[in-house]
């Protein structure tokens, strides 16, 4: 004890003290919390055996660029990825079910394409259960969340116009962006797809989280564009909906040409026959 | 009474009628007018048809168009907008499209015909430039054709911006931020234009005066004004048997004209209609309500206008400060150049050629293309780089469909835009030789009949026979371009009027302009003799084969 008080006074004993219980505190979180979450996370929803499916899934497919433990890896010219710690389990079923993962050809954007063959909605499941449980991120949206039918269409058309139109155009038919990327059309997106991109904002595309955009308003948003893309053109053909561009091409290509056919029509003689 | 007189009924006041205005001597001098006939002289016809179609579907349009920037909530027809705050103009366009009998076909017939209207004035106004038609004496009439395309340009541009859709304010965002960039007159012709700050209350309602009333009235009185002038001073013709500088080789307006032009009303009315009905134009319900805060990828606007959109697209960001003022040269030169370019070159091109070759004489037989090889390659320069310019107004719909980068576009576009009308100018006027060099051929050769006759020594020869004799008389009617008086005289001192450097670049281009027209010359046997001595023999056997040859090959 003699030994305590005559050194609990020393200089330095305040900062030894602090040092302390600083690294206790440090410690315990370390141990106990994220470890602790984790754990009862993937226990509590009876996951446990997606998460451990799901680390193979990911050591077999997304390992050689994303790294062993998605830490991401760069490799200038070869296999080089972003780390996937707290994307999300929205992220992962946003990019694999849509074919977009894994990447095949490195190149500005990742295509949307056919998924590969081991790709299912199991197979997903397990794939988002790991990366959620590495740090964590948007999870996917519940069915009835996404539902077209619960959404409003008009305020959902004043957000799409506000904030997604500039890249996605005014149907979502898609729009080109610089460096070789581009918005893609939303017209193969499911529901599900359109809010996870929304969440978590793939490639090129900004986040758009619940505190700037509510979950309803994503529904809202949702019914819009399913709307929009089902609708019936009351005009005739809609020419791709992509605005003027394809108008003009008709205008010229149908209309001068057939009127130019029957200018030709209106004004052939029959060829006099050579009298010399 | 006879018979043969029309009945009472009629004469009565047709009398009546030619005793006081004397419409009987005049319409017996107009009706048997005689117009000349080739496919490419009813082009123009495109557009007259379409501008009365326009003014048909237009006054349909005014019954229910509001021309009003009042906010209003929807409540029609069409769900998805219904609740959404909107503008009058919008509102109302929305109703002709969904809440009127007819309104949407309507609509997409006025809009289709708006552009056959525009597209029509241009292939037109190539048929005219490239026959060389635009000669005196008809300059002026070019030139009311040159004002009628830049209004129709004007005249598009504000019914595209009265919808007050999405796109249409986009449209008008660049329309003002090009007035707004004009150097001291900009902020005043802005203020003046919408009434305040962009963009205000007032902008839909002068769209409206400026379209349905002041446009289309100019445009009605230079339009008469072309076909007076086109009628009065006879339409040219193409080179041709029989038909000269001096008489109009066709049919009588009446009955023959009249009826094909007619008929090509219906024609075109049928095109707009058929595009009306199938094909979908401006779905301005897709677009939404404008706000200045939205903007639509592919936002476009009509094709017209498109190679403005693209030089403005491809101009790099410079822009000029100097004492608090500045002068953004990145909005100017493209909103500016380009249309200066094309019009005022259009405009003066008559003169400009006048003044270069010297030629002062009517002309009233039209040239072929190739015969003017400088002229045909200068209108496909300008093509190219008009095409160039229009293409890259959608270089991101390029982008996105093809999948090349967006700033590729950007880049090659920049360097295409000086590039490419040089190369087609070579190009063309390759081509032009060579077709005349074609020409030359056919003329002194003949035509090749398929037949291979075999003479008496042996000799297997290929019969040509002479071409058709309209086919001849096309391509002898080539005539040679001009060239002022600019060789020096004995003592070394060129002409008066061609000593200062005005004048020595006059004599070199002139020089230029008709180098090569002689060269290949189509007016009967010269040519042949020119360099084709050593097949002299084997002529003369196509001459003996002649005859018989035309038995086989008719």
């Amino acid at each position: 004890m003699n030994s305590i008080t005559a050194r609990r006074r020393h200089p330095f004993a305040r900062y030894a003290v602090l040092l302390l219980a600083l690294s206790l505190l440090g410690g315990v979180y370390a141990l106990l919390a994220p470890g602790g979450d984790r754990a009862d996370a993937a226990i509590a929803s009876g996951k446990a055996d997606d998460v451990t499916a799901g680390k193979e899934l990911f050591a077999a497919h997304c390992a050689s660029c994303h790294g062993l433990n998605a830490e991401g890896s760069y490799a200038p010219g070869g296999a080089s990825g972003p780390s996937l710690i707290g994307v999300g389990a929205a992220a992962v079923d946003f990019q694999v079910s849509s074919g977009r993962m894994p990447f095949a050809n490195p190149g500005p954007q990742a295509p949307r394409k056919r998924p590969p063959e081991w790709v299912s909605p199991d197979t997903v499941r397990q794939l988002a259960a790991y990366v959620q449980s590495l740090g964590g991120g948007p999870t996917k949206p519940s069915l009835a969340s996404v539902d077209p039918t619960k959404g409003d269409p008009a305020k959902g058309g004043e957000l799409f116009r506000a904030n997604c139109i500039q890249c996605h155009n005014f149907v979502g038919s898609g729009g080109g962006l610089t460096y070789g990327k581009y918005a893609p059309p939303l017209n193969p997106a499911t529901p599900t797809q359109i809010y996870e991109a929304m969440a978590t904002g793939p490639q090129a595309m900004p986040v758009f989280n619940d505190s700037t955009i509510t979950p309803e308003q994503k529904r809202d948003m949702i019914a819009y564009i399913v709307g929009a893309r089902n609708q019936a053109d009351p005009g005739g053909s809609g020419l791709g909906r992509i605005g003027p561009v394809t108008e003009g091409l008709v205008a010229w290509v149908v209309g001068i040409s057939l009127l130019a056919l029957a200018a030709i029509w209106i004004t052939a003689k029959k060829r006099q026959a050579n009298h010399d | 009474m006879s018979l043969d007189g029309p009945p009472k009924a009629i004469a009565g006041p047709a009398n009546f009628i030619d005793e006081r205005i004397g419409a009987g001597t005049f319409l017996k001098r107009n009706l048997r007018k005689v117009f000349p006939d080739h496919w490419s002289f009813l082009l123009g016809e495109i557009a007259l048809y379409s501008f009365i179609i326009l003014l048909l579907t237009g006054t349909f349009l005014t019954f229910w168009f509001k021309p009003s920037m009042a906010e209003v909530a929807y409540n029609g027809s069409y769900g998805p907008l219904v609740g959404v705050h909107m503008s009058q103009a919008y509102e109302s366009s929305l109703h002709i499209s969904f809440d009127v009998r007819g309104g949407l076909l309507m609509r997409q017939i006025h809009h289709w015909a708006a552009l056959l209207f525009v597209a029509g004035m241009m292939v037109h106004m190539l048929r005219v430039f490239f026959t060389g038609a635009y000669r005196k004496p008809r300059e002026l009439n070019w030139i009311i054709g040159v004002l009628l395309l830049t209004l129709a340009l004007v005249e598009g541009l504000t019914g595209y911006s009265l919808p007050d859709d999405l796109l249409s304010g986009a449209g008008l965002r660049i329309t003002e931020g090009v007035a707004i960039s004009l150097p001291l007159v900009g902020t005043y012709l802005t203020y003046f234009l919408f009434g305040g700050e962009y963009p205000g209350e007032d902008v839909i309602s002068r769209f409206y005066s400026l379209h349905i009333l002041l446009i289309p009235g100019i445009l009605l009185a230079l339009i008469s004004a072309h076909l007076i002038l086109m009628w009065v001073q006879k339409h040219t013709q193409m080179p041709g048997k029989g038909r000269t500088e001096s008489n109009v080789v066709g049919a009588p307006f009446y009955p023959s004209f009249m009826a094909k032009s007619g008929a090509y009303f219906l024609f075109t009315f049928g095109v707009v209609a058929l595009l009306g009905t199938f094909a979908q134009i401006n779905p301005i319900w897709l677009f939404g309500p404008y706000t200045p805060a939205d903007i639509s990828a592919g936002s476009q606007p009509d094709f017209y206008m498109g190679f403005l959109e693209g030089s403005l697209r491809i101009m790099p960001a410079w822009e000029i400060n100097f004492l608090g003022h500045t002068l953004p040269l990145s909005v100017l030169i493209p909103a500016l150049l380009p249309m200066g370019i094309i019009m005022t070159g259009l405009a003066l091109y008559p003169f400009a050629e006048q003044w270069i070759t010297g030629d002062r004489r009517e002309h009233h037989l039209a040239d072929r293309p190739r015969n003017n090889p400088h002229r045909t390659s200068i209108g496909l320069a300008a093509i190219t780089f008009y095409g160039i310019l229009w293409l890259l107004g959608a270089n991101d719909v390029i982008s996105s469909k093809f999948h090349i980068s967006l700033y590729t576009t950007s880049e090659v576009g920049r360097v295409v835009i000086f590039a490419g009308p040089a190369i087609a100018y070579y190009i063309t006027y390759r081509m032009c030789i060579g077709l005349q060099r074609k020409d030359l051929e056919t003329v002194v050769h003949g035509v090749e009949s398929g037949v291979i006759k075999r003479l008496p020594n042996g000799e297997y020869i290929e019969v040509h026979v002479p071409p058709a004799e309209d086919l001849l008389a096309l391509m002898q009617g080539k005539k040679s371009i001009p060239a002022i008086e600019a060789a020096s005289d004995g003592e070394g001192v060129p002409p008066k009027g061609m000593r200062n450097p005005l004048g020595r670049i006059r004599a070199r281009l002139s020089e230029a302009y008709s180098a090569d027209t002689d060269a290949i010359s189509l007016d009967g046997g010269d040519g042949h003799h020119n360099g084709h001595d050593g097949h002299e023999a084997p002529h003369a056997a196509v001459g003996a084969g002649g005859d018989e040859a035309k038995s086989i090959g008719h």
